[in-house]
């Protein structure tokens, strides 16, 4: 069962395929291409590091790190994050140029995960940046993570040129879903 | 030399602000009087046969049936290997404890901790202010009546069960696709043949196929 129609199965997007030639060409060129800024909190942290080190690489996809915002085409947040941090999250996020992506990397990130119930504990990145894809694990391998680069390389190449703005993002407010 | 003869000393030297030894559970400790405190710590350092240089942990408890924090010291000696553990009971209404930032200077951020997460001032501080929390939170979270306040800086601090948030936005999500994806109209009425054609035909075309 293909990526696609798992996706129609739970309701996803349904994009035609009918992208033309221009399209394919650009968004090879980005998929294969992605940099990701470097955000690592807590544990996700260490299987990050991995995810870039040399058995679950991350470089043969073209996806190097960037330790700043202004290089990055997505960022990875690995970890929890916490209300002291979050404002400074929305900094980076607003410093990177468009077009850029959100991965949540970890149940904490996702959710708040295993201190969903702490005071000072943000209940999920969504709530102040919007995410495109989440990947669960506590910590998730390496490989997981492969995983989620690959969907949001299936992502980028799904994307139209001329949609060059797209679609509207949800606000924080309400709870990172339009 | 042991807690007890640690203890016997700061009783001599001390009298009634030091109070008696609790029971060899874990680590002993001693009630001390708030006012003679930063004394009771200097001797402790500076005494030759006990050299106490080491403070190495400062916390406290919130006891609201007692209606006390308690302020725990634990000390310890790299020379001579031994310590004890000191505690100092502070009202809840308004703890006020002096502190021993001047005797050992790993008590600075240890003092700011508690005054972040228990409200206890530390009087003779130099520097009394949050240190893990943002400057701007309003509360001490350790205290056993502390309540959230639904947030910090506009960011909710309720997330929906993920059952019932991605079910109602797959639905959303359906509901979107069917509209700009309209559901072919219906066949018209099937033919009369059709309709009534008997069972019996199609049964044994396909009893060979079973």
């Amino acid at each position: 069962m293909n990526r696609d129609a798992m996706d129609a199965g739970i309701g996803g997007e349904i994009v035609t395929s009918h992208t033309n030639q221009l399209d394919r060409i650009i968004n090879l060129a980005r998929a294969n291409s992605l940099h990701y800024l470097l955000f690592g909190l807590a544990c996700c942290g260490i299987e990050l590091m991995q995810f870039g080190g040399p058995r679950a690489d991350a470089d043969r996809f073209g996806a190097v790190f960037r330790a700043t915002p202004r290089q990055a085409d997505f960022m990875i947040v690995a970890g929890t994050l916490t209300y002291k941090m979050a404002e400074r999250l929305k900094l980076l996020y607003d410093q990177m140029a468009e077009p850029k992506y959100v991965i949540s990397m970890g149940s904490c990130a996702n959710c708040g995960g295993l201190f969903q119930l702490a005071y000072s504990v943000c209940k999920g990145v969504d709530k102040v940046v919007p995410v495109d894809v989440y990947v669960p694990g506590c910590p998730p391998r390496p490989e997981a993570l492969t995983e989620g680069l690959l969907r949001l390389q299936d992502l980028v190449m799904r994307e139209r040129w001329k949609d060059k703005r797209r679609p509207p993002r949800a606000t924080p407010a309400t709870g990172g879903r339009a | 030399m042991t807690t007890s003869e640690i203890h016997q000393r700061l009783q001599a030297q001390f009298g009634e602000a030091v109070g008696p030894l609790s029971e060899p559970k874990v680590d002993p400790f001693a009630f001390v009087k708030p006012d003679r405190l930063v004394e009771v710590c200097r001797f402790l350092k500076d005494t030759p046969g006990l050299e106490i240089d080491f403070c190495e942990d400062l916390t406290a408890v919130d006891w609201p049936k007692r209606d006390a924090i308690e302020v725990v010291y634990h000390l310890y000696s790299y020379k001579y290997r031994h310590g004890i553990v000191l505690k100092v009971e502070a009202s809840r209404a308004a703890p006020t404890v002096p502190s021993v930032e001047g005797v050992w200077k790993a008590a600075n951020w240890m003092e700011r901790e508690v005054y972040d997460l228990f409200g206890v001032t530390f009087s003779g501080h130099p520097d009394l202010r949050r240190v893990m929390l943002p400057d701007d939170w309003v509360g001490h979270p350790l205290r056993k009546d502390y309540q959230e306040a639904g947030g910090f800086h506009g960011i909710p601090n309720l997330r929906e069960n993920p059952l019932v948030e991605l079910r109602r936005l797959d639905e959303v999500r359906m509901a979107e696709h069917a509209k700009a994806n309209p559901p072919p109209p219906p066949p018209a009425a099937p033919a009369p043949s059709a309709a009534g054609a008997p069972p019996s035909p199609a049964a044994p075309p396909a009893a060979p196929k079973a």
